[in-house]
């Protein structure tokens, strides 16, 4: 039997419910339109060429991204290399080690850090990398994206570290197990799917960022042999080519878009089912 | 003095000196190498000398003389906060992992001073092995990893032995029989009871002389705490076992011994049915039979 409390208290249930299913979709629609745009706007470009061959010279029709591909994925790469190490170890600090006051202000650091424009960076890169070595680089490029990676990656780790139960610290203890095979075997596996997908999502944020790089790796028409070269990379041909007069340029720059949305995607994916597998001591 | 120490030994190194020191009522065993475990009844496990613990400026031990009987079960009861958790945990030096925490007094364990110099905290809590209120199996490790994760991670590789101690440690802790064919399975797949006694199996295959048990069953129920029970039972034929508890029968079921604890003092220590039956105390007397707590 419902008295009328009961049914004003269902409605409002039910709103809060809608609310809650309709916020949701909100949060995940514009990945859906974004994608959707760009696979009307960039499928019709998108041919085995565009992902194999280099680019042509502006007016020829034709040619293709592969170098910036790659580009993009050694770029991710050097940032990996560069950065992870130095915001992992600064997450575990953080998370297992630190004292209170210090970590308040590594913390507030990190936030600040997080804050600091792309652009910013790709100063920072052009000021402490191309200068010193003459001229632009995929290392430049790597290191600029680093130093956005490590207040990330600092950050989630810290945070997924501090979420394991202390109580698998505690029964580690006991066992007379010392302190850094605690954190190494048991701490940093229990949280290990936290730490990856902070990488991924570092990661991620970083393959698409172009002012960083457009100051320090400048992009290029043609392969990188040495990381103290030049390098392509999606973003940046994604922006000359958006900005280009040449129509077929304006179509090889929606499929780049693609691209570069399907390789993160697919990053994420294939990390995601390695994981899900479980880790031996 | 014995000059071989074997490795059971707190401080590698420092043990002649340590215990060459002018400490009154060490019995001479303080510089033989740890005893097997067929020691007498009437020896003592822990000494607690004048043991105050504190946490910030919270005192929560206050000047608690003890003497733990080994190879039997010694109880520790009381109300909450009362400090029995810290009474059981300085016997392993975990209530140094809190911060913030220091203590004054001594605590000798076979004659060896625990908190004396250079002596590694890692290494006593080798030798004294801890059950806690909420059993908690590593998450990422199988039944079998979990259990040998202590000897692993304190270097031993030899395999045939590993797989002898997972035998021996799971049948001591009565769960063989339960999962025995199926030791690749997460620890965490069984149930509340089983991983406790897994985490028993765990605190045992260390071969740990002692074991403490922080309220092990509060979390079972009752079919599930009567087999941990049983367990303790068979336990103190070759350990000494000082468990916390708040159920009082649970501590008449399985000790022999009781202390009992009220804000921070030792109140009362003595046989458990003497603690229970005809307590010399008042307020131990409130408390067993119910009157406040």
């Amino acid at each position: 039997m419902l008295t009328r409390y009961d049914k004003y208290r269902k409605l409002k249930s039910g709103f809060m419910s809608a609310l809650a299913v309709f916020c949701a979709i909100l949060v995940v629609l514009p990945l859906i339109l974004v994608f959707f745009y760009l696979l009307k706007m960039g499928v019709s470009s998108l041919s085995w060429d565009f992902i194999t061959q280099l680019p042509k010279p502006a007016g020829e029709e034709g040619g293709g991204m592969a170098n910036a591909i790659v580009g993009t994925l050694e770029l991710m790469g050097l940032a990996l290399v560069m950065g992870v190490p130095i915001g992992l170890l600064g997450g575990i600090y953080l998370a297992e080690y630190g004292g209170g006051k210090t970590n308040a202000w590594i913390r507030f650091g990190a936030d600040v850090l997080n804050g600091v424009p792309s652009i910013v960076w790709g100063m920072v890169g052009y000021i402490l990398a191309v200068v010193p070595m003459g001229g632009f680089s995929a290392f430049s490029g790597g290191l600029a994206l680093a130093f956005i990676m490590v207040p990330l990656v600092l950050r989630t780790t810290e945070e997924v570290l501090v979420l394991v139960p202390s109580g698998y610290r505690e029964a580690a203890s006991a066992l007379g197990i010392p302190r850094w095979k605690i954190t190494y075997h048991i701490v940093l596996r229990t949280a290990f799917k936290g730490i990856v997908t902070g990488v991924l999502l570092a990661l991620g944020r970083v393959a698409g960022e172009t002012a960083p790089i457009l100051f320090t790796a400048l992009g290029s028409n043609v392969w990188n042999n040495s990381i103290k070269e030049p390098i392509a990379a999606l973003p940046i041909q994604i922006y000359y080519y958006a900005l280009s007069s040449f129509p077929d340029q304006n179509n090889q720059a929606w499929a780049g878009a693609l691209v570069l949305i399907i390789l993160v995607f697919l990053l994420s994916a294939t990390v995601r089912f390695l994981t899900s597998r479980r880790s031996k001591i | 003095m014995n000059p071989v120490m074997t490795s059971k030994s707190f401080a590698m190194s420092d043990t002649a000196k340590s215990a060459s020191a002018p400490v009154p009522a060490t019995p001479p065993e303080s510089s033989i190498p740890a005893p097997a475990p067929a020691a007498a009844k009437s020896e003592v496990a822990f000494d607690i000398q004048d043991l105050s613990v504190f946490y910030g400026s919270h005192q929560a031990i206050k000047n608690v003389n003890l003497k733990i009987p080994a190879m039997s079960v010694t109880a520790i009861i009381g109300p909450s906060g009362c400090g029995k958790s810290t009474a059981l945990r300085a016997l392993n030096r975990m209530h140094e992992l809190s911060p913030g925490a220091r203590h004054t007094g001594k605590i000798l364990m076979k004659g060896e001073d625990l908190y004396g110099p250079g002596i590694d905290p890692t290494v006593v809590r080798r030798r004294v092995g801890m059950i806690f209120q909420k059993s908690n199996p590593f998450p990422t490790l199988t039944i079998a990893e979990n259990v040998l994760v202590g000897l692993r991670l304190n270097g031993v590789r030899d395999k045939a032995f590993l797989s002898r101690r997972l035998e021996e440690s799971l049948k001591m802790a009565a769960l063989w029989d339960e999962v025995k064919d199926h030791l690749n399975r997460p620890g965490t797949g069984l149930s509340g009871g089983q991983q406790q006694r897994l985490c028993i199996a765990r605190a045992l295959a260390v071969r740990p002389e002692i074991l403490l048990m922080d309220e092990p069953c509060s979390a079972l129920d009752p079919i599930a705490t009567a087999k941990v029970e049983e367990l303790i039972h068979a336990l103190k034929s070759e350990y000494t076992v000082v468990i916390v508890t708040h159920n009082m029968q649970q501590a008449a079921r399985v000790s022999e011994n009781t202390a009992f604890f009220y804000m921070g003092s030792l109140i009362e220590f003595g046989p458990t049915e003497q603690i229970f039956m005809n307590p010399k105390n008042p307020q131990t007397e409130a408390y067993v039979s119910g009157r406040f707590g």
